[in-house]
């Protein structure tokens, strides 16, 4: 149906510019619902506007202006629209859509900017170009844009609405009640070959100049190295050599700070001189473990464990912070779309099989005047990284079936998503080379201007001009691009048709065949790269970070069968050079040379900082732990804060059932909204052997013991993955840091801490680390105000269960079952969600007992295995009371708990017990139901460590605590259900 | 075994492929995995397959629509192959966005209607978002012979754009009367009223998850059920008692085992 079949009037057309080509807009359909539009106006009523009468949003498209009416009309009515729910108008070039006088209408027109990635207009391009609707030029020429129609918003609520909600302006261009888009390709026109860059002569502030300028990133002392290197060769650098070098050289690429020299203060005043923190204690634990399911650890994109017979498997977790505050959608989207090429060039190439996601925000209940210039609010950026995961996971068919979210005030301006990929591969599989001789392919996307600087640009604080300065760092990623490389690249891996392989990530080309050259030499041809749109500078090309490409070591004699088997799923392959054995990196731009660097100056020449390190404690007194005025609406508020409450919001968004391999899914119980451990999925069709993924975090315990919090971190997210089945003895966990500004010894002080942490708690659970990312500067500044975030470790854990028929789930099973609760309590409530509630700050933060915990994580497994246990629970934030209430509405059964029977070891004055009892945090424990004839067995199975029968499952469907006689609360399940689902839900 | 050749058609940006091809192998029925490229290359291959299934994902990214770009890729590739799949005695099952496809290549309409006179289509879920969720599918009385009416299957769905609505009151009664809902939302607790939301997971009118064309032969629908072929799949199966296998398998069984029974008409 047409709405409006002619062009506007000539009145229309003089007074108002209109862009040199066809539009298309495909609206619904007046009489049907508009779920967007309904959406808009709901996010206006949330930014506390008055919401519009109505609004439509229309998809509108851009096509060349040489096509003929008739196959606008063909296209509009075949591809774009649908005959039944949508509604359609067409305007000429040059001319309006006629649309009249519209009083109180206004048109906000949104579209992305020219070389941002726009998925939609290279699908319609290339679907036109294959079935041959080309206009006289032969190209369609497609651009894309959203118009948002509404009516009744007066014009500075409609500038604020769409600054806030429609449109992202770092990446988009807007126009309000104006139809002037811009049509066309991005037309800069930069000169290729060798760029000679100044650099022998410059004193200390022309090379500082020279690093800012240029978003180097490099400090004076590594400038004054780069200046040496190049005085010994007796030559200017270019341009391209001296990216090269900021681009390996980046913290991103090169961990600067984990790897140098710090000089630590430790707790008794001592110096101590780390050479290499990063290698000191985490990865020493993994080689002093030297358990025999390590398959490839820290060397690789990824780590690489053993997982069945002739199967490995491998995992990557990874940070995508700065883009993230910047663009919360496109940032989350390419950090994972980046993770799941880790995977895919971990070895020689993984299937990916699940994805997992954690994101840390600012309080969503956050005043709106409460926002840092510049950023934007926790919701907004919430629901857009949600939204960039979810598109861009569920594009490439993974499954997203673990992940959390968390809640704090430090977050506001410099939000942190963390996005993991978990892949399965064939023992073969796990190694990779590179030889001189071997040919250079790059496979998937095309090199655009997208990206620069994104290496460089996450190694620095962000700020409140992030967002115009750093806009070319964003990236809106194409994930159907990025499975077709997929969908090739493993075909071409079981045909054994390339023999290395890594993904194209920070750096681009330039750190991808820099890593893989690194002991051969490598000589490239920029000519040969193909390009999205011309006008690219030689050293843009070599640096570039375009999404979905990978680059692969491909022996001569496989060269032509590999690039039939990528062109074969429509993925473009291309040869840009050949590994050498010159131990030099040359790159060439057809005739030009535009850099030449020696391997060894590059990978080692970076000047290694010494950094000082000291951590103090903030010193405020131990508040104890009072009692509650209520225990019922204590326990409702919690169920209902942000960090507790349920996220099913995110995790139905997620495909977490795609491949078929779900056992334990992220919410279990009778009505599915029981919050699980842990995921667990059976990846092979012919074992019974399945995998879990959990994690755990505590950045409220940072704030005040960042020690205790990496230890409770790897605690959880082993007590996590043992509560649905996995074997603690079959286990990997993953760090990763996100910290604050490690120039200042406090936050160094207290890295240091917490990786000497991940030393000892490796070392005393027998868990090796097999891969991790550390992503430092978290900071933003604010005028002359600096706001750090909490030091925050995500462990990521990866385990195996050996028999998926045995794996638990939290809901509550059947009446009459007995509660235990397994593990000590202590008096221990610093960083608790029970003192969040309270206002409270300070105290003891929970440490897990080295010597206790492993042993109780292997009994829980083997009263697991041994089919004892009806439903298990850990517990985390909130304690055992809020473990009870979940584990009671999702098994829709009542229980009743005596936290009365929970004995907790030197209790002092000030800490009420009941209070320490029903929300202590203690670490390695679990609520676990059992069965009256399992009893005797699963009590011995605990004879000799810490297990108590605190309750029992019943039929009322009520909450009942007590202390022996002492009703704390009584609630109705349903209470507890509503609190726990009543929150912010997106 | 069974003599039945099912091909699972794939294209950029298909994910659930492997699991259908677990599906119809659990059926016995020898599958070939095929992407359009090759079918576009060699369309007389089809002629010898008694099924060919479209099987779920994202194709072409389902920018534009879901399912639109496939579909209309097929039309200008295999419209003729298709048809006469259909018309010797094939049968065609498109899953999630094979649905979709199928709705937007025309096949699940009368053979003589064209592509602008489809009078249903698949849209934006109610909830304006993407759902991941199990369901409840209850088989309806329908011109899809191997269906067993009344049989509840649960099995999930996963799906942005799966909302089935009509052009007008008309066409849902045709629909009916031509026996082509195949498969409804239902509540489990009461399977026999219309389902709201969350057991009619997106707003589908008249609770409507799957069709099927006029002859039956033909059938899409939104939910997965090759993602409960086993019985731990199942969302509740740790509260459950031992199931021999997931309610989705018989589904393919049955559609297999019709399929080896049936005689095709030579081409």
């Amino acid at each position: 149906m047409m709405e409006t079949a002619e062009a506007s009037s000539d009145e229309e057309a003089t007074t108002v510019p209109f862009p040199e080509a066809w539009r298309i807009e495909v609206l619904r359909h007046p009489d049907r619902e508009d779920p967007e539009g309904e959406h808009v106006s709901g996010a206006f009523r949330e930014l506390g506007l008055t919401p519009p009468r109505r609004t439509r949003v229309a998809r509108g498209v851009l096509l060349a202006p040489d096509y003929d009416r008739s196959a606008i009309d063909a296209i509009a009515s075949e591809l774009l629209a649908d005959p039944v729910v949508d509604v359609v108008r067409i305007a000429a070039p040059g001319q309006g859509f006629g649309l009249g006088e519209r009083p109180g209408l206004h048109r906000v027109l949104v579209q992305r900017q020219p070389g941002v990635m726009d998925p939609v207009a290279r699908t319609i391009e290339d679907l036109l170009v294959r079935i041959g609707r080309t206009p006289a030029s032969g190209t369609p020429g497609i651009g894309t844009y959203r118009a948002f129609e509404l009516e009744g918003p007066n014009p500075t609520e409609l500038e604020l609405a769409t600054k806030k909600l429609l449109a992202n302006e770092t990446i988009e261009n807007v126009r309000i009640d104006r139809e002037d888009l811009p049509y066309g390709k991005p037309t800069a026109q930069t000169a290729r070959g060798r760029v000679q860059v100044e650099l022998l002569a410059a004193n200390a502030d022309e090379l500082e100049r020279i690093s800012t300028e240029g978003q180097l990133s490099l400090t004076l002392v590594e400038m004054r190295a780069i200046q040496e290197h190049f005085e010994a060769l007796g030559r200017e650098p270019s341009a391209c050599e001296l990216e090269t070098i900021a681009q390996t050289w980046s913290e991103h690429c090169k961990h600067k700070t984990l790897t140098g020299i710090v000089e630590f203060e430790n707790a008794s005043g001592e110096i101590e001189r780390i050479d290499n923190l990063l290698k000191s204690t985490i990865a020493r634990a993994t080689h002093e473990l030297d358990r025999d399911f390590c398959v490839s650890v820290f060397v690789d994109n990824a780590g690489i464990i053993a997982f069945d017979e002739g199967w490995d498997i491998c995992i990557k977790v990874e940070t995508h912070n700065h883009p993230s505050a910047i663009d919360p959608y496109g940032g989350a989207g390419t950090g994972i779309g980046g993770v799941i090429r880790d995977v895919l060039g971990a070895g020689l190439g993984a299937k990916p099989i699940a994805n997992t996601d954690c994101f840390f925000v600012g309080p969503p209940d956050l005043a709106r005047d409460a926002v840092p210039k510049g950023s934007m609010h926790p919701r907004r950026i919430l629901r857009g990284v949600v939204a960039g995961v979810r598109d861009y996971g569920n594009r490439m068919g993974i499954p997203t079936v673990n992940g959390g979210v968390w809640f704090d005030e430090g977050y506001v301006a410099n939000p942190l998503v963390y996005a993991g990929t978990i892949g399965l591969m064939p023992r073969s599989a796990a190694t990779k080379e590179v030889r001189p001789g071997d040919v250079i392919v790059t496979v998937g996307g095309r090199t655009g201007r997208d990206g620069i600087h994104g290496a460089t640009f996450s190694s620095i604080e962000l700020s409140e001009h992030s967002e115009t300065v750093s806009s070319s760092a964003v990236q809106i990623g194409d994930p159907i691009t990025e499975k077709r490389v997929l969908d090739g690249l493993l075909r071409a891996r079981d045909l054994g048709l390339y023999r290395g392989i890594t993904d194209c990530g920070a750096g681009g080309f330039s750190s991808a065949v820099g890593e893989m050259g690194e002991h051969t030499g490598a000589e490239v041809d920029l000519a040969n790269v193909p390009l999205k749109y011309p006008g690219l500078s030689s050293h843009e090309i070599w640096i570039s970070e375009a999404q979905e490409r990978m680059v692969l070591a491909v022996p001569p004699e496989h060269v032509e069968r590999l690039l039939a088997v990528f062109a074969a799923e429509d993925v473009e392959a291309t040869v840009i050079g050949r590994f050498t054995d010159t131990k030099t990196l040359v790159v060439k731009d057809g005739e030009a040379v535009v850099a030449e660097l020696g391997m060894g100056f590059l990978h080692d020449g970076a000047p290694r900082p010494t950094r000082t390190a000291r951590f103090e404690a903030p010193d405020v007194p131990d508040p104890g732990c009072p009692r509650p005025e209520s225990f019922e609406s204590a326990l409702l508020s919690l169920l209902a804060s942000p960090n507790i409450s349920s996220k099913e919001w995110i995790i139905r968004q997620y495909d977490h059932e795609v491949q078929g391999m779900s056992v334990v899914k992220p919410l279990v119980g009778v009505r599915a909204d029981g919050p699980s451990d842990g995921a667990v999925l059976r990846p092979l069709q012919h074992s019974w052997k399945g995998l879990t993924i959990a994690c755990g975090a505590l950045p409220s315990y940072g704030k005040l013991d960042p020690y205790a919090m990496a230890l409770a971190a790897i605690d959880e997210a082993l007590r996590n993955a043992v509560a649905v089945g996995a074997d603690p003895d079959h286990a990997a966990i993953l760090d990763n840091f996100s910290w604050g500004n490690c120039d200042k010894p406090r936050e160094l002080g207290a890295l240091v801490l917490a990786c000497q942490a991940c030393y000892d708690g490796a070392l005393a659970y027998g868990t090796p680390f097999v891969s991790g990312k550390d992503s430092l500067n978290n900071e933003y500044r604010v005028g002359d105000r600096t706001i750090s975030i909490p030091p925050t470790l995500l462990i990521t854990c990866i385990a195996r269960v050996n028999d998926v028929r045995r794996a638990v789930t939290m809901d509550a099973k059947q009446a009459g079952n007995e509660l235990y609760l397994v593990g000590t309590t202590g008096a221990e409530l610093g960083g608790s969600q029970y003192f969040e509630l309270e206002g409270l700050f300070g105290g003891r933060v929970p440490r897990p007992d080295l010597a206790l915990a492993p042993q109780i994580l292997r009994a829980m497994h083997q009263a697991i295995s041994g089919g004892l246990a009806a439903s298990v629970h850990d517990l985390s934030d909130g304690g055992l009371a809020v473990a009870a209430a979940e584990m009671a509405f999702a098994g829709e059964l009542g229980i009743d708990l005596d936290v009365g029977a929970v004995t907790i070891p030197g209790l002092e004055p000030g800490y009420d017990a009941d209070a320490v009892r029903a929300f202590s945090e203690s670490c390695t424990r679990f609520l676990v139901e059992v069965a009256p004839e399992h009893a005797a067995d699963f009590e011995r199975a605990f004879a000799s460590l810490p297990c108590r029968r605190v309750g029992a499952v019943i039929a009322e469907p009520r909450l009942r605590l007590r202390s022996g006689s002492t009703v704390l609360t009584d609630l109705a399940l349903e209470s507890t259900r509503q609190a726990f689902t009543g929150g912010f839900r997106g | 075994m069974t003599n039945v050749k099912a091909m699972v058609l794939r294209s950029a940006g298909t994910n659930c492929d492997l699991e259908t091809v677990e599906a119809f192998e659990a059926a016995g029925a020898e599958v070939a995995l095929v992407h359009l490229n090759e079918l576009s290359r060699e369309p007389a291959r089809l002629e010898d397959f008694q099924i060919l299934a479209i099987a779920g994902g994202f194709s072409y990214g389902d920018y534009v629509a879901a399912g639109r770009v496939f579909g209309i890729e097929l039309r200008h590739r295999l419209q003729r192959e298709l048809s006469a799949h259909v018309a010797r005695g094939g049968l065609a099952l498109g899953i999630c966005n094979g649905f979709q496809i199928l709705v937007e290549l025309g096949l699940l309409q009368a053979p003589s209607s064209a592509p602008e006179e489809r009078a249903f289509a698949l849209t934006d879920n109610a909830s304006a978002r993407f759902e991941c969720r199990w369901v409840t599918l209850r088989s309806e009385a329908c011109a899809v012979p191997w269906l067993v009416p009344g049989e509840l299957m649960p099995v999930p769905i996963a799906h942005a754009e799966g909302r089935f609505v009509v052009r007008d009151e008309a066409t849902l009664a045709a629909l009916e009367a031509g026996g082509q809902i195949a498969l409804r939302y239902v509540d489990p607790a009461a399977p026999n009223t219309t389902a709201v939301y969350p057991a009619n997971p997106n707003g589908s009118v008249a609770g409507i998850a799957g069709l099927c064309d006029p002859t039956g032969r033909v059938l899409g629908l939104m939910p997965h059920p090759e993602r409960n072929l086993h019985p731990w799949q199942h969302p509740q199966w740790t509260r459950r008692g031992a199931r021999a296998e997931g309610e989705g398998l018989p589904f393919y069984r049955r559609m297999v085992e019709f399929a080896a029974d049936a005689t095709l008409t030579p081409a």
